[in-house]
């Protein structure tokens, strides 16, 4: 049951961004952008955490998630240091996963060489 | 002379000596794979980068289409050429290799028929016994030029076309045997307010229409004249929208075969091409491959080539500017002597 809600509420998210890029005509860009605030309005609201809990992995996984975890670090630092914490906090959770990509990306360039 | 509004009539009768197609894996595996002159299996072209291998397709369908001709690039007087990338970068690299003295144009892919229009324009005014016409595109510059990088994998919708790997050039003569260039007519830039660059046929083929009407005022001719009349990239949507267009105009367009480059190219059915093809090189390389050789092999007479551009750059659509386009028909007839 928890695959099945994690397979259904991620596949909605992608189908919103389906519909986005077809029918909205956004650019994969400006559909990714918008997903991240969409996540980071939802969590603003309360609701991700309660998604999380409820569809797992199809909420964590989804570029929505991103968004979400900015918002959760900056509210979460927000608490404890203040309103300086807003801007300390962004990336507090979401560290782990730019600085992996800024890793990986340097390592992938050392072996490959992109034509474009 | 000119003829009318826009058109000219060529009274010297400039030919096309000898002509040239080189063409990408792709496009050999398509229906036309056996008419054109050289086709790589390897998209790098055995070049380090996608520009490189855009210019290294034109210098070899240059130097082919002279050596066919029994020439030496010393006696090409002018070469007129164009392409997508920004500052034409592969006709002026090629040009540089070639040492013939240039002209660069840009009509974006209606480059194939206004360098065709303007080499024999000069040879029929006596400018020059011999000018060279050609131009190329490569999908991957032109993915990158004006959409996204191939490696980043964008989802294209069933609207987009699929842009031609390869080159083309003519070599007009003053004289001889070949095919002759009677008559040309030089586009309007239309623009009907299309903004999507995943859907530039519909965007070209008003441009299109209005240069194949301009072309029968100018000219006092009907459809029926040509025994084939193609337009050059318009592919299945665009193609569709100019027939309609064509209808509601009073142009009778069924007293000939009316077809696109960008349909001819490519099967659909089992290529990766969307609507079909694209590109300088897509009217290019059906015209100079396909085209010529059954003009010369006596199926067909009298052909329009009506190539279409879209003028767009990448910052004018970013900037959510329309989609200016332009459409150049050249009359290719069969020589009396062949």
């Amino acid at each position: 049951m928890q695959f099945l809600w994690a397979f259904l509420v991620g596949g909605a998210i992608c189908v919103i961004g389906q519909l986005m890029i077809d029918v909205l005509r956004l650019t994969p860009a400006h559909t990714m952008s918008t997903l991240v605030v969409i996540g980071a309005i939802v969590d603003g609201l309360g609701w991700y955490e309660p998604l999380i809990e409820f569809a797992g992995a199809g909420a964590t996984v989804p570029i929505t998630s991103f968004g979400n975890a900015l918002v959760h670090g900056a509210l979460a630092e927000l608490e404890r240091d203040g309103i300086i914490g807003v801007v300390t906090g962004i990336f507090e959770v979401t560290s782990a996963g730019i600085s992996s990509a800024i890793i990986f990306s340097f390592l992938a360039a050392l072996l490959f060489r992109p034509k474009g | 002379m000119l003829k009318g509004q826009q058109s000219w009539l060529f009274q010297n009768r400039p030919v096309i000596r000898a002509a040239s197609s080189v063409v990408g894996p792709e496009e050999g595996r398509g229906p036309l794979g056996a008419d054109f002159d050289v086709v790589h299996d390897d998209l790098t072209i055995g070049q380090k980068s996608w520009e490189q291998a855009e210019r290294a397709l034109m210098e070899e369908a240059a130097k082919l289409a002279i050596q066919q001709a029994g020439l030496n690039e010393s006696q090409i007087r002018f070469f007129v050429g164009g392409d997508l990338l920004d500052q034409i970068i592969s006709s002026s690299f090629a040009a540089r290799t070639l040492g013939i003295p240039y002209m660069g144009v840009f009509g974006a892919c209606s480059t194939s028929m206004e360098s065709l229009a303007l080499a024999a324009q000069i040879v029929d005014a006596g400018g020059a016994d011999y000018a060279l016409a050609g131009t190329c595109s490569h999908n991957c510059t032109a993915e990158k030029q004006f959409r996204y990088p191939t490696e980043y994998g964008s989802q294209k919708p069933p609207t987009a076309q699929y842009t031609v790997t390869g080159a083309g050039a003519a070599v007009v003569a003053r004289d001889g045997e070949g095919p002759v260039i009677t008559a040309a007519t030089i586009g309007r830039v239309v623009d009907m307010g299309i903004k999507d660059p995943f859907n530039m046929g519909a965007a070209m083929a008003p441009a299109a229409v209005d240069t194949l009407m301009a072309h029968f005022r100018d000219l006092g001719r009907s459809p029926g004249y040509y025994d084939l009349i193609v337009t050059g990239d318009l592919a299945a949507v665009g193609h569709d929208i100019s027939l309609e267009l064509l209808k509601k105009n009073g142009v009778p367009i069924e007293e000939t075969t009316y077809s696109d480059c960008g349909l001819m190219i490519f099967d659909r059915s089992r290529q990766p091409v969307q609507a079909g093809a694209s590109g300088c090189a897509c009217s290019a390389v059906v015209a100079y491959g396909h085209i010529l050789k059954r003009i010369r092999s006596g199926e067909l007479n009298r052909v329009l080539v009506v190539a279409t551009g879209a003028l767009l750059s990448p910052l004018s659509y970013q900037q959510g500017e329309s989609i200016p386009c332009i459409a150049h028909a050249v009359s290719i007839e069969r020589g009396g002597n062949e």
